[in-house]
């Protein structure tokens, strides 16, 4: 009797989430769904990184008004739930005569929400690098800029490799809100296909996808780590 | 004691004319004159917070000075429109921390400023960082990175690194301080060498028997002021100036 019940339980299960015919049908539109993930994930984490680098590094000049409207943009754009700026971005430049396409959204969007976590995380890098590297590289003849972009920011980077690799890790996995505005990205295909198909197996399918393409990205996170890993002498 | 080769009749490569550093309302060098002439070694001692890193650090403009004027190579550092990052190429400094970078082996800290200030090649780069550990009896430690180093060799380290530029001065801001008692001797040991081969150097130290050795002028600082000058013999044996007699008791105990 338990038997029974525990076997048409799993029956049940695989049939929801695992059909066989569907992971068949649905494969195509799926691997479509990760290409487009993958193309806006690349792009999000290229340019935010290096926006949010910039941002930092112009900050190390501490010319106040401009640490100001720094300190503002970062404030306001990891307070806002980045789907509300998807949303706000993508149906209401429009009324302003501008027609980006969700993908172009989507990748804005999110590069510029990562630029402002990358900025803090890059900043509090160059402030943890000790003073007496500075006036190493400024008695060698370095300039601020040159001190700055040749001897701080490399250890800057180095000394923020985890907290970075987790932040990306959590803006990228945000591709997925491009379904609100359209992208086909992997969460999109999934629901149209749990739609049409009317079962879950589509949904898991999805899921699957995204387990497929972070864990990479996670690992490397932690290769990158212990390799950048050094004593501070 | 050895004999003074300082070329006092030449024009003095750093000197210092009026300077004065303040920190807000408190004044911690007071209106100094100071001269170092060629091939000379100036030991500058005094009691800690007495304002001689201050005043070594003004001497490159690491610190901004508050007033007066320091010449370098007869170069005003404070004049107008000189370039700064160019003047400090011939000024070597050595901190008591070391601060060599850690995430570069010794050769890639020799090499750094070679190569973004100076514009040097790769290879030329290298073969000067080969040369200047040669000097610091590190050749074979080109690669290691500097906490695979003791202390007494990342110090040896940091001094090729500032020698590489082929200073005309070398400033030294307690270059033993951070060291174990049995390191010491290696660091010491480079810098006698250095003074042997004419390198003008003004060290800031409590090295007192060092300074005996190898000093050719000793200046004691007080207070952010110069209270007396002489050589080592006058000032450790016939100290003139109370605060020096002082002071001089205070480290011979």
């Amino acid at each position: 009797m338990n038997e029974t019940v525990t076997t048409s339980a799993w029956a049940r299960f695989l049939e929801t989430f695992f059909r066989p015919d569907l992971i068949e049908q649905y494969s195509g539109a799926i691997a479509k769904g990760v290409i487009v993930t993958c193309q806006v994930a690349g792009l999000v984490v290229v340019t935010g990184i290096a926006v949010g680098l910039a941002l930092a590094m112009i900050r190390a000049y501490r010319i106040k008004p401009v640490n100001f409207l720094i300190i503002v943009y970062v404030d306001v754009l990891r307070s806002l739930p980045p789907l509300v700026l998807i949303v706000l971005t993508y149906f209401g430049l429009p009324a302003l005569g501008s027609t980006l396409s969700g993908f172009v959204v989507l990748w804005l969007v999110l590069s510029m929400v990562l630029a402002a976590f990358a900025e803090e995380i890059f900043w509090a890098g160059i402030l943890s690098v000790r003073k007496g590297q500075w006036d190493a590289a400024r008695s060698t003849g370095f300039s601020f800029t040159q001190a700055l972009a040749w001897v701080v920011v490399p250890q800057a980077i180095r000394l923020t490799v985890a907290p970075l690799t987790n932040r990306t890790i959590a803006i990228t996995k945000n591709t997925a809100l491009g379904m609100v505005i359209g992208v086909p990205e992997i969460l999109n295909e999934a629901s149209t296909a749990q739609s049409f198909s009317g079962s879950a197996t589509p949904l898991m399918m999805g899921a699957i996808a995204y387990i497929l393409l972070f864990i990479p990205i996670v690992v490397a996170g932690r290769w990158i780590e212990t390799r950048f890993a050094w004593r501070r002498s | 004691m050895s004999e003074s080769r300082a070329d006092t009749d030449a024009n003095p490569i750093l000197e210092a004319r009026g300077l004065g550093k303040s920190f807000g309302a408190t004044k911690v060098l007071h209106e100094i004159n100071f001269r170092v002439f060629p091939r000379e070694l100036v030991f500058i001692v005094g009691p800690s917070g007495s304002g001689k890193s201050t005043m070594l650090r003004c001497f490159n403009r690491l610190e901004e000075p508050s007033c007066g004027a320091v010449f370098v190579d007869g170069v005003n550092l404070m004049g107008k429109g000189v370039n700064i990052n160019q003047m400090r190429q011939r000024i070597g400094m050595v901190f008591q921390q070391f601060n060599l970078y850690p995430h570069l082996s010794a050769e890639g800290n020799i090499t750094l400023a070679l190569r973004k200030v100076q514009g040097k090649s790769k290879s030329a780069a290298r073969a000067a960082a080969q040369r200047c550990l040669e000097l610091v009896g590190l050749a074979d430690r080109a690669n290691a990175r500097p906490n695979e180093l003791s202390g007494g060799q990342q110090q040896r380290v940091a001094i090729a690194r500032a020698l590489a530029l082929e200073p005309k001065v070398m400033l030294f801001d307690e270059p033993t301080s951070a060291l174990d008692p049995e390191l010491v001797g290696s660091v010491l040991q480079v810098m006698r060498n250095l003074r042997d081969e004419g390198m003008t150097m003004v060290v800031v130290s409590h090295e007192i028997r060092f300074a005996r050795e190898a000093a050719d002028r000793v200046v004691f600082v007080c207070d952010g002021a110069i209270l007396e000058e002489g050589t080592p013999e006058e000032i450790f044996s016939t100290p003139k100036h109370p605060r020096t007699r002082e002071f001089v008791a205070e480290i011979a105990r």
